[in-house]
């Protein structure tokens, strides 16, 4: 007790210093010149005390390898530990193909890839590499979400925001605020309108009034939303991963599906969406706001949403369930020894479309290197190929079923090499409006909690994921 | 530009010193600035006016600095945004600190903001001036406003100064005593921040983490979990009492502080319970243990049947849901958990998550695939369902691709092997050839693990001998020659065959690894070998450093064998090698020569030249490269790593004996056996006890339990609804944490499961409610008795699984109204008890109040108003207590 009375009477005494300090500002400088000296000899151990917090520093470095941005939560890292992941990139080749844990003598790198930007981390201590990955595209969906884009000129542009940004997202290398609605209203996001008030004004971007979202028991959600028209939307889309092999079977197929919502209620709303057949999703993660034992119990979805855009759910249909394969490919690519020309024939009909139409149907073939040139003909659509990159690409629009679209035509090879091992493999993108392909399907959505009787909507999509067919 | 600007802080120096002087200050830049930046500074600080105008840098720093004295607040902003424009960039802004450090106490919220993110880069360089701005936050920490004092405490423990310890430690310790959840949160962050500063104040902060700990807010529980792992993670004894809450609380922290938690408990896990896993289990990991007392270990289990703590299942329960979250670091921490604490044969629930995990990017794919790869290696069935999931694209990047193959060798087995294969011819064909290569390496491993198929692996690896690609056919010797060594007897025809592609061949590993089949089969192929070694002799000086120390010993090994043919070649190759540039052939040869060539200096030794040369030699082992990651706790650094990264902690092994369970006791109200399955019951759905079914007592605790609190039985046994009594008592003590978190539980996933389970019936209830809507209040009320003998029935099978309970009710709910009507009369004494009941539940209520289920107010049972009792947050309650009454 005696002990903590003498510690007050101390702090007092620096209190009443400092305060004096700083009303006389100017004149002060020097005779505080003396008591500050000797306060760093005293502590001088300190500096070379390393912590363990998470993340210590965050550079942004574009595709050219300029560092564009650095942020420290900690003491300042010299730029050059980039060195140790700029030589890993030369040796990657690929952008894509960095390691994403790096080691250096005294740091850890762990580096995400996104919109050919990379977010590189630097680290001290044991931490779940996942943590940090994890963290890092969260900021990376921020910046998305802030600026429609995650790209170094909205980012250089926006310096200041993003730097406003990420002190609030992490506090001495530990996350504070991640969810975009409680970051809404600490920083808001740039519009062109408020960037010329501003100008004229001399207002900010900053958020007048304090959150509320942190500090109540719904964190995800800002307190008094108010709409004129209060709107639920809710995207069922459906990607499907595919492997078919030569033949035509399928190896390997499974579905990903997603939940987006754009919410649009006033007030506190409680929904509840149910399905009419919740037994196919295989495996299920969620928003923070939806309830895990109403799911585990009932398998409805029970949650008190985000305002706007939000992800509710992602669901998978593993590979062990019956998945339906919309179209099916007939091709044959061969490469002859003799003349050096290769041929192609490809044409796409549909196979499992539940009656829907197929469109925005793409076909893109990573050609080996040795294909110098195409002389296709396409029934239907347009084909380029890319001589630099090797990229077939042929777009073929809406998939008709009374006439199928076939490209044919020849490959010019490049003379004197031989031919390519392997035959590439197709790639498909397509689109099917109206349809989950899985069959999942929202069978109603109530909402608790408001008295206003709200519009709902739900749309379903199915694309082609990952979609490639072996040749 | 840059060094300019680096060296800013030295101008003065600058224009003192002479040029030599400068560059030795230049080339120690960044040295300079830590160690000596006070020296600078301050003269800077005195001279700053005289700054050098050469540097034109400089001077565009000279018209921020007027911007910031201006009195005009847009000015100073837009200086104040140039200014953190120049720090994101890395450039050094530290000469501007005085005229920034002016503006701390702005009233601008923006400008200020800004003048903090200027504070905490360069405070630390500019100490004394740095403490200019501490009595302005020592104000705002005194703001009637939470959120002012959250970001005072924030910057100010920010500011590495070592000087205003004692002020933050003061801070730290009235933040944690804050009403405000937020401010507390911001303490528990200081914390670190001033330990990191200064390591002595570690007893008075661990006494202000053992206070935060006890906080029940879950705002709070991540950062102040994590300040302990920081400071004190070797006092576990802090943690006893919290564990319980900390389980409980779990689902409804943010998601960080989940993962900072689950892996705090996971440690915590190791050290007070027992192993669950039984005698004879494969872990590696464990093998020491049990070797070392598996004696004593036999002795307790023939004695008694190992027995889960009930707080190990706890925090199993608990951290199940949370495989569900859309946060992949959170879903990896409770796959960890799983695999380091839950019994074998409950691990498996984790799969499915991780797997899904593999759909996200290409960053999270490669640490899940990597942690799944060490875990493919010791629990193959995990996996095998999902072998298609691993399966590889041709767009996959090329470390994704080495990793999913490595997964595919793990996981194959005789009943997939020729699935795998099949795929694996795929991949051979592969443009990425370092792809294409791993592949040949993975049928290698497959060749070997399974030897059904062998054969089929080698013959088709001899086919790929004739492939184009020279990466691809230098691979297949290599394995090749791995495989041959496990079965030589009957390959003749494959080393002919190789010996034959010899010419072709150029990559140096592969015409070693032919050079040395040759050697060591040398009486397989009597007539080729000399051929090559006569080939060999041809190109000896060109060729790499391998080659030539196995052509050396392809020679040595036929002169022993055939010494007739090869004693010349032999000879003129020594000779070659005599003279190599490389010491290593020139000592080798040496050697050879001594050991083959008997002469007189050569002793005894060249007699055992043939035994030594030609002995049998094992078999290379082809295994994992994950092998030996299990050393390390899933999910780390260091795990992903394979190396022991800085600040990592080893997980423990388990105790033998299990250290005291009832330190973990808050209050002993009641034994603790009975204690704990209540309160995990209370968070527990159903659906779990049919999972678990280990347990036996605690099973039928549960279930008697879930009849008594759960379902509105009026009939229920009465030892159900002492365990009812019991679990109001427990929940009534919890429920003053936890409502005094203003109903913080309110997210509503950590509900108690008699509630999910009336929701259940509530559900049905408003459905059938919508269809009879006419209906008043009392109808519902006959439903609801309506549903007492069901519910009787459903508790006297309490060991029935959740399926069959929600069948049975189900029929009751098909059952037409008109027997419901008839059993009105009868049920009149039921609902006597019923409200007797209805105290306990609502209580139970008040423990987790949730705005969950608030259902459509229209039509009501008896139990969903005292269900909806305890609801604190939403109006609706209101409305329902108004219903009640009218």
């Amino acid at each position: 007790m005696n002990q903590s009375q003498g510690f007050f009477k101390d702090i007092q005494i620096s209190c009443l210093v400092v305060g004096w300090l700083l009303s006389n500002t100017a004149s002060i400088i020097l005779s505080f010149r003396v008591w500050g000296g000797q306060s760093m000899t005293d502590s001088a151990p300190s500096w070379f005390f390393y912590s363990a917090e998470m993340i210590h520093s965050l550079f942004l470095i574009n595709h050219l390898g300029d560092i564009f941005l650095e942020k420290h939560w900690k003491s300042v890292i010299s730029r050059s530990v980039c060195d140790y992941f700029f030589e890993a990139r030369e040796k990657a080749v690929d952008p894509e193909n960095v390691p994403p844990v790096l080691q250096t003598p005294h740091h850890y790198l762990i580096s995400i890839y996104r919109g050919k930007l990379f977010f590189l981390s630097v680290i001290q201590t044991e931490v779940p590499p996942l943590f940090v990955i994890e963290f890092l595209h969260r900021v990376a969906d921020t910046f998305q979400d802030y600026f429609g884009e995650c790209s170094e000129s909205v980012i250089t542009d926006n310096l200041v925001i993003v730097y406003e940004l990420l002190e609030e997202m992490l506090d001495n290398g530990f996350p504070l605020a991640t969810e975009s609605n409680v970051l809404k209203e600490m920083i808001r996001p740039p519009n062109i309108l408020r960037s010329v008030v501003n100008t004229l004004t001399g207002g900010s971007n900053v958020g007048e009034t304090l959150p509320q979202g942190q500090l109540s028991n719904i964190p995800w959600r800002r307190a008094g939303v108010k709409y004129a028209n209060n709107e639920a939307y809710f995207d069922v889309t459906e990607e499907i991963d595919a492997i078919v092999d030569k033949s035509g079977t399928t190896v390997s197929a499974e579905i990903q599906g997603v939940i987006e919502a754009c919410v649009k209620l006033s007030g506190m709303p409680d929904l509840t969406m149910s399905f009419m057949n919740p037994r196919l999703l295989d495996d299920v993660s969620f928003h923070p706001c939806v309830r895990f034992r109403r799911w585990e119990s009932e398998r409805v979805l029970s949650f008190i949403p985000p305002d706007g855009n939000f992800t509710l759910m992602t669901y998978h249909i593993s590979s062990q369930n019956l998945v339906a394969i919309p179209v099916y490919v007939k091709q044959s690519i061969n490469f002859f020894e003799a003349g050096s020309c290769g041929r192609l024939d490809i044409t796409i009909g549909p196979k499992q479309t539940m009656g829907k139409t197929v469109e925005d149907l793409k076909v893109t073939i990573h050609m080996p290197k040795a294909v110098l040139n195409a002389n296709l003909t396409a029934t239907q659509g347009n084909y380029t190929y890319d001589c630099t990159t090797k990229m077939l690409v042929w777009d073929i629009g809406k998939l008709n079923p009374q006439k199928l679209p076939n490209l044919r035509g020849s490959l010019s090879m490049q003379t004197g090499v031989p031919n390519p091992e392997e035959n590439p493999s197709l790639n498909i993108d397509l689109k099917i409006q109206q349809l989950a392909i899985s069959g999942l399907k929202v069978s109603r959505l109530d909402m608790y909690g408001e008295k206003y009787k709200p519009f709902k909507g739900v749309k379903y999509v199915t694309k082609a994921g990952k979609f490639q067919v072996r040749t | 530009m840059d060094c300019s600007s680096m060296d800013a802080g030295f101008s003065s120096l600058r224009s003192e010193a002479a040029g030599a002087m400068r560059t030795v200050l230049v080339s120690a830049e960044n040295l300079q600035l830590t160690l000596k930046p006070e020296l600078s500074q301050e003269e800077q600080s005195l001279t700053h006016t005289n700054s050098s105008p050469k540097d034109s840098h400089k001077a565009g720093n000279e018209d921020l600095k007027e911007m910031l004295e201006s009195s005009k607040e847009s000015l100073k902003l837009e200086a104040m945004k140039r200014i953190v424009g120049l720090i994101a960039k890395g450039k050094s802004a530290s000469e501007l600190f005085p005229a920034v450090v002016k503006n701390v106490a702005s009233k601008n919220i923006e400008l200020k903001k800004l003048v903090y993110v200027y504070l905490v880069r360069y405070a630390e360089e500019q100490q004394d001036l740095a403490l200019l701005s501490i009595s302005t936050f020592q104000r705002a920490l005194k703001d009637p406003n939470q959120f002012i004092r959250a970001s005072a405490l924030r910057v100010l423990s920010s500011i590495r100064v070592p000087i205003i310890v004692p002020i933050m430690m003061l801070a730290i310790k009235e933040a944690a005593a804050d009403l405000s959840p937020y401010v507390r949160k911001t303490s528990a962050h200081a914390i670190q921040k001033l330990y990191s500063l200064d390591p002595d104040q570690k007893e008075q902060l661990i006494e202000v983490i053992e206070k935060l700990l006890k906080d029940k807010s879950t705002l709070v529980a991540g950062s102040v979990v994590m300040a302990f792992e920081e400071v004190c993670p070797d006092r576990i004894d802090l943690i006893h009492k919290n564990y319980r809450k900390l389980c409980n609380l779990l689902v409804d922290v943010e998601e960080w502080g989940q993962v900072v938690i689950i892996s705090m408990l996971t440690r915590y896990a190791r050290t007070q319970f027992t192993s669950p896993w039984m005698e004879g289990a494969e872990f590696d990991e464990n093998k020491a243990f049990y070797d070392s007392d598996s004696e004593e270990k036999k002795d307790q289990t023939e004695a008694k049947p190992y027995v889960m703590d009930p707080d190990h299942r706890l925090l199993l329960r608990n951290t199940k849901p949370l495989l569900q979250s859309r946060n992949t670091a959170v879903v990896m921490a409770v796959a960890q958990l799983y695999w380091h604490l839950a019994p074998k044969h409950e691990v498996s629930i984790v799969t499915k998550s991780l797997v899904r995990l593999l759909r996200s990017h290409r960053e999270v794919q490669y640490i899940v695939l990597q942690n799944i790869a060490t875990m493919s290696i010791q629990r193959k069935g995990m996996f095998e369902p999902f072998i298609k999931s691993f399966y590889v694209r041709s767009t996959d990047a090329t470390h994704i691709k080495t990793l999913k193959l490595e997964i595919l060798t793990n996981l194959a087995n005789e009943a997939n092997i020729s699935t795998i294969l099949r795929e694996f011819q795929t991949y051979v064909k592969s443009q990425d050839k370092a792809f294409a290569a791993a592949t040949i390496q993975a049928i290698g491993r497959c060749a070997t693990n399974i030897s059904e198929v062998t054969d089929t692996c080698l013959n088709g690896l001899v086919l790929l001998l004739s492939n184009r690609d020279e990466a691809v056919v230098a691979e297949s010797i290599v394995v090749i020659k791995k495989l041959l060594q496990t079965q030589p007897t009957q390959h003749g025809d494959i080393i002919k065959h190789m010996a034959k592609l010899f010419d072709n061949v150029t990559v140096p590993m592969a015409r070693a690894s032919i050079l040395w089949l040759m050697g060591e089969y040398c009486e397989k192929v009597p007539k080729i070998a000399p051929d090559v070694l006569r080939k060999m002799a041809k190109t000896f000086t060109a060729e790499e450093d391998i080659v030539k120390l196995q052509t050396v010993n392809l020679a040595a090994k036929l002169y022993l064998t055939n010494s007739k043919q090869t004693k010349l070649l032999t000879q003129y190759i020594l000779n070659l090698g005599k003279y190599d540039q490389n010491y290593d052939i020139r000592d080798r040869t040496r050697f050879i020569r001594q050991l083959i060539v008997p002469n007189e200096k050569s002793g005894a030794l060249s007699k055992y030249a043939r035994r030594m040369l030609l002995a049998p030699k094992p078999a290379p082992v082809l295994e994992s490269a994950f092998k030996d990651r299990d050393r390390y706790q899933l999910g780390t650094l260091s795990h992903s790593l394979n190396l022991k990264a800085t600040g990592y902690q080893e997980l423990p092994d388990w105790p033998a004996v299990a250290p005291d369970q009832s330190v973990r006791n808050v209050e002993i109200v009641e034994p603790l056996r009975e204690w704990a399955p209540i309160v995990g019951k209370t968070k527990q759905p159903k659906s779990d006890d049919k999972f678990y079914s280990d347990d036996e007592d605690e099973k039928e605790e549960e279930g008697s339990d879930s009849s008594g609190s759960g379902s509105e039985d009026s009939s229920s046994s009465s030892s159900s609804e002492e365990s009812g009594s019991e679990s109001e008592e427990e929940s009534s003590e919890d429920s003053e944490k936890t409502s005094s978190d203003s109903g913080k539980s309110s997210s509503g996933s950590e509900k108690s499961s008699s509630e999910s389970e009336s929701d259940q019936k509530k559900k049905k209830k408003t459905k059938k409610a919508q269809q009879k809507k006419s209906k008043p209040t009392a109808d519902s009320d006959s439903d609801e008795n309506g549903n007492g003998p069901v519910g009787q029935a459903s508790s006297s099978s309490s060991e029935s699984s959740s399926d069959s309970e929600s069948d049975s009710e189900s029929d009751s709910e098909s059952d037409s109204p008109a027997p419901k009507k008839k059993t009105e009369v009868k049920a009149k004494p039921k609902v006597a008890v019923n409200s007797k009941k209805e105290v306990s539940l609502l209580d139970l209520d008040d423990f987790s109040p949730a705005p969950t289920n608030a259902p459509k107010p229209s039509v009501l049972s008896q139990s969903l108003l005292s269900d909806l009792e305890g609801l604190s947050l939403s109006n609706i309650s209101s409305a329902v207590q108004q219903e009640k009454k009218s």
